[in-house]
């Protein structure tokens, strides 16, 4: 067993396809919610495959395009001070903010580095003690436990040049916030499997229960993602609500305990404005009082910076599955990852990006053909 | 952000205070922080994300998942149904 070859078996994705077309009797609008999921149904096709009464939308699961403009910006302030070094995931640097982003910060001569783990940064401020190193902590619940980490071992070394700019979402909250909101035609959730790894699924049959709406928790290769449809599809037409894990070899229902607990010792519930969607209570995480002293936006005078958002981008309606991204006028055309309005079109987990890259050719037919 | 990978935990060591591991992903290694699942043994697979292992993946599970959908195309091939035309 590899976990991976297994998961892509051609054969087997066909037959699951075929069940599901045999079981499904009427429509229904499915959403995934991780932007990772998106990009796996639309590079290996699964929406393809998926009997026409079945609809995925794309859900707000993409950490870099949620992180509010407000936080970029202060990103790009504090990347650009002289004896800073600003480190980030990769993912961030070609993320819009007004006007530029941390590429050109970089370009400009600011020291941007590119970590893959947040215990880089603190490896980069034990290594330059006269240089103060902040490190962008950003994403949902599957980067929460690393980010926390590295303050809490900040914190063990007794590093004095070590900050965080804090941005953390929490997926149970943006479901509310979806399944609550006017427009919703969501009837059905994949919930994200890696968040689930690490956060269980305990906080989710409250939300089923509260809105009618099953949820199957789902993982990220073909398989995974056709056995959640699978599953979902069984439960909405037995008119059955409730949670189901799709995803057991790597969810249990109490997730990660460890992480869980250092999440909570380092970071506070706090309300959270998302990016192109609002202010949503509570649906964040940022530093609890005792590790304040690593918080970068007290360490720095970031507060004054005026943020202003592409008036064309409708990235907002995108992570809410109200749009699709070849419904926005300047997608492919104004709007491209190289030259992304949004956050959106950014990263390996935006949905715009994904539409570009994965189905560009059939869009293009689909025009053609009117 | 969210793409964990599973790979191969080979080696496990502390380094500056902290459980670490290399883990193979198909001939790639990297190092990851093990602080999260401390029970994990060398040979065993984890889903690695922004260098940690967040999850020790179940190979019971593993096995149930791919049983499932087997039986599935097991039934489908005895009632003659082709798995090929999938959309109408």
């Amino acid at each position: 067993m590899k976990y991976v070859a297994e998961f892509r078996d051609a054969e087997l994705v066909k037959r699951s396809a075929q069940q599901i077309r045999r079981e499904v009797t009427r429509p229904w609008t499915l959403m995934e919610i991780c932007g990772g999921q998106t990009h796996a149904i639309l590079r290996y096709g699964i929406d393809e495959l998926l009997p026409t009464e079945i609809e995925l939308v794309h859900g707000p699961g993409c950490p870099v395009c949620v992180t509010p403009l407000e936080q970029i910006d202060k990103a790009l302030a504090l990347a650009s001070l002289p004896n800073v070094i600003f480190a980030s995931y990769g993912d961030m640097l070609r993320v819009p903010g007004s006007g530029r982003d941390l590429f050109s910060v970089r370009a400009a001569g600011g020291d941007v580095r590119v970590v893959y783990s947040p215990l880089d940064a603190v490896t980069m401020a034990r290594e330059n003690p006269d240089t103060e190193v902040v490190f962008f902590a950003i994403g949902f619940e599957t980067t929460a436990p690393a980010n926390a980490m590295s303050v809490y071992q900040a914190a063990t070394l007794g590093l004095k040049n070590f900050s965080v700019l804090v941005s953390h979402v929490r997926v149970p909250p943006a479901m509310h916030a979806i399944l609550g909101g006017e427009h919703n035609r969501v009837q059905g959730f994949l919930a994200a499997g890696h968040v689930c790894a690490v956060m269980g699924y305990w906080e989710y049959p409250p939300i089923a229960e509260q809105y009618r709406t099953p949820i199957a928790v789902t993982g990220f290769e073909p398989l995974d993602l056709l056995r959640g449809v699978l599953d979902a599809v069984r439960l909405l037409e037995a008119g059955v609500v409730k949670v189901v894990n799709s995803y057991g070899r790597a969810v249990t229902y109490e997730g990660n305990r460890p992480a869980q607990e250092l999440i909570k010792k380092v970071f506070l519930e706090c309300d959270r404005k998302w990016r192109g969607i609002g202010n949503i209570p509570m649906s964040g995480w940022g530093l609890r009082p005792e590790y304040a002293q690593f918080d970068a936006e007290r360490r720095f005078d970031v507060s004054a910076i005026r943020s202003e958002e592409s008036p064309i981008c409708v990235a907002g309606q995108i992570l809410q599955g109200q749009l699709k991204p070849p419904q926005c006028p300047a997608f492919g055309t104004l709007c491209t990852p190289q030259h992304p309005l949004g956050a959106t079109m950014v990263s390996s987990e935006g949905a715009c990006a994904a539409y570009f890259h994965y189905n560009k050719a059939a869009l293009l037919s689909e025009v053609s053909n009117g | 952000m969210c793409l964990g990978v599973p790979g191969k935990l080979v080696e496990i060591y502390k380094s500056g205070g902290l459980l670490m591991g290399k883990v193979d992903f198909g001939g790639v290694s990297r190092e990851a922080c093990l602080e999260y699942e401390p029970e994990a043994r060398v040979g065993d697979y984890v889903v690695i994300h922004v260098g940690f292992a967040i999850s020790l993946l179940s190979e019971q599970e593993a096995a149930k998942t791919l049983e499932v959908l087997r039986e599935i195309s097991d039934i489908q091939a005895e009632l003659g149904v082709e798995p090929g035309e999938v959309r109408a």
